[in-house]
């Protein structure tokens, strides 16, 4: 690395900044409180500044690479997201201010609920959960509540699930049973009848499922679990894939949690916080979290506490109130029909990749896919070739690389490498990807040393992993 | 092709056992850990801790993923493998020996046939 650290910086005696003359008394701080030993960096103002400024040049983006980032949707976030969320009638409001004083936020909440209802066809949402993993915890735990049966006792979730599903399964009280997919990468009918008895409360699927496939078997699972009286939790993580053409709520899902900060631009909460809305069917609405958002008989928005079915809060206050700013200014900008585009597009570009890589990298599932494309390093590996290599070769090329080694679905998916390019990037850009790509493609075979010493070109080379995460070491310590 | 001795036991998830008197020995099979790649954590639940055949007795962290550890017996936690605290890769090194995870003492033999035998588990990975 080429930018040393603050402490590496530090010169004894130096400072950024000097106090002002005393205009008070004197006063010695108490002995329990003075200590010797607290090694801070001391630098100047300018050697500061110019650090964080070099730091943040070295810092990749959506605003600086094309970042395929399977799974977590990495598309642009428009920047009029960023200048509506900071009206400082927005950034100047405090949580305790009378409902009266906070109409116009309380406003946005509410159409943001409605809108979110209206898109997943479930019409109960709730703008609490901090994220998606919590929107999921909040989303079973709300179920359970509603169940009050403790004779079920086991959650069904597919072999490809995102690893959240069965941890906030798990965090409920409930035992995860896990149900494999078919050798087209559907849910396994056969398999998730012989599990669906009446010790099942529920299931979680991730549709399209994480291989980007749009599940086949969806509606058929769905009923096999209402009939042995479990309901079906929707992940939706992959909602990029859906917008405007499949309500999971029409599907016969019954609960969904959303990645805002995915599928509504914010992606990775732009580097700030994510929120996962929770939309449920009108039968679970009254266990939802406190408070909801309502409009009220004289037109006026207020927050709704009197719910005693409620689970009650998940979070403090209202839920993370920029990135759903962000949300509703994306969906009002697009509308309905710049929804349905957005994902279409999505879906138009994830293909485009997928027919132009296949001749060169191994798909396990050879299928139209949805919103991302999975291949593998199949090919690679006789020349010693693997999907880390291959990741850490794009990296010289500029590109952020895809996410790798997931999904993991044994004898059907190993050493993943898992784009999805949104729709936010043009054709030129996909070319240009697509080029790299099938260059690597041609290194693995001719020169695999030039991927194994990948990345050259980059601040970092490559970084020991084995060791950072068997050493680890988290504080500086002077040498 | 990976090493499967012939002496021990094996889950479908890839952990063996071996007896020693009338206590027992688990960890992963080669096949698992050269799938995993390099080992960088292993957990094992406290001594005195019950085990249940083919339920968590701990977890192992690799590189590329993080896995529960299932029982091959019932039984009780005796030891922990103290030297993975600091090598982990004695798992990836030597997985039958010392790359050992968990000394127990089963509580009910007869357990042992729901297990696979060193051809049983061959033939599985074969698949």
């Amino acid at each position: 690395m080429t930018e040393p650290l603050l402490f590496e910086l530090s010169t004894p005696g130096r400072r950024g900044y000097t106090l002002p003359a005393l205009d008070v008394p004197a006063s010695a701080l108490p002995d329990d409180f003075a200590r010797e030993d607290l090694p801070l960096p001391e630098v100047s103002e300018v050697e500061i500044v110019r650090h964080f400024t070099r730091l943040s040049q070295l810092n990749v983006g959506v605003d600086t690479v094309f970042y395929p980032l399977g799974s977590c949707t990495m598309k642009y976030n428009p920047k009029i997201n960023d200048a509506a969320a900071s009206l400082p009638g927005f950034t100047r409001l405090h949580p305790y201010q009378s409902e009266r004083s906070v109409q116009g936020a309380l406003r946005l909440m509410f159409e943001l609920q409605e809108a979110l209802g209206e898109i997943a066809g479930l019409p109960a949402v709730s703008l609490q959960p901090a994220a998606g993993a919590h929107g999921e915890f909040a989303g079973v735990w709300a179920y359970h509540q509603h169940r009050g049966d403790a004779a079920r006792d086991k959650i069904v979730i597919p072999d490809s699930a995102h690893g959240t599903n069965p941890a906030s399964a798990a965090m409920c009280g409930y035992d995860v049973v896990t149900v494999p997919s078919d050798a087209q990468g559907n849910t396994d009918l056969a398999a998730l009848e012989a599990l669906a008895d009446d010790s099942v409360a529920g299931m979680m699927l991730t549709n399209p499922n994480t291989i980007g496939l749009f599940d086949e078997n969806v509606v058929r699972a769905i009923e096999i679990v209402h009939n042995c009286g479990g309901l079906v939790y929707c992940d939706g993580a992959n909602m990029n894939a859906l917008l405007g053409t499949s309500k999971p709520g029409d599907l016969g899902f019954d609960i969904l949690h959303y990645n805002l900060h995915k599928t509504f631009s914010t992606p990775h909460g732009g580097g700030g916080p994510g929120a996962g809305a929770l939309a449920v069917t009108p039968a679970l609405e009254m266990f939802l979290p406190t408070p909801l958002v309502v409009r009220r008989d004289d037109g006026s928005y207020g927050l709704d506490y009197d719910r005693p079915q409620s689970i009650g809060r998940v979070r403090a206050f209202y839920g993370n109130f920029g990135i759903m700013v962000r949300a509703y200014v994306y969906i009002r900008m697009m509308g309905a029909d710049g929804l349905l585009q957005v994902s279409e597009d999505a879906v138009l570009n994830a293909n485009y990749v997928l027919a132009r890589l296949r001749d060169v990298y191994h798909l396990s599932l050879d299928r139209t896919c949805m919103h991302e494309c999975v291949f593998t390093d199949e090919r690679q590996v006789e020349y010693g070739v693997h999907t880390l290599d291959i990741a850490k070769r794009l990296i010289d090329f500029g590109y952020h690389p895809p996410t790798i080694y997931f999904p993991h679905i044994e004898h059907l998916i190993e050493g993943a490498i898992m784009i999805e390019p949104t729709e936010t990037e043009t054709k030129a850009t996909l070319d240009g990807f697509v080029e790299v790509m099938r260059q690597i493609a041609r290194e693995a075979a001719e020169d695999p040393d030039l991927l194994h010493n990948a990345p050259q070109n980059a601040p970092a080379t490559r970084l020991d992993e084995v060791t950072a995460a068997r050493k680890l070491r988290l504080r500086w310590t002077p040498q | 092709m990976s090493n499967i001795p012939s002496d021990l036991r094996y889950t479908t998830e890839h952990e063996w056992v071996r007896l020693e008197g009338d206590e027992a020995v688990a960890g992963i099979t080669d096949y698992a850990q050269s799938e995993l790649g390099d080992v960088v954590y292993v957990e094992v639940f406290e001594p005195g801790t019950p085990l249940t055949q083919f339920k968590p007795f701990g977890v192992v962290e690799s590189v590329k993923a993080a896995s529960d550890l299932f029982s091959p017996l019932s039984g009780e936690v005796l030891a922990f493998n103290q030297a993975l605290e600091d090598t982990p890769e004695l798992v990836n090194d030597d997985p039958y020996g010392e790359g050992w995870m968990m000394r127990f003492k089963p509580s009910d033999l007869a357990e042992l046939d729901n297990l696979l035998t060193a051809e049983g588990y061959e033939k599985m990975l074969a698949g």
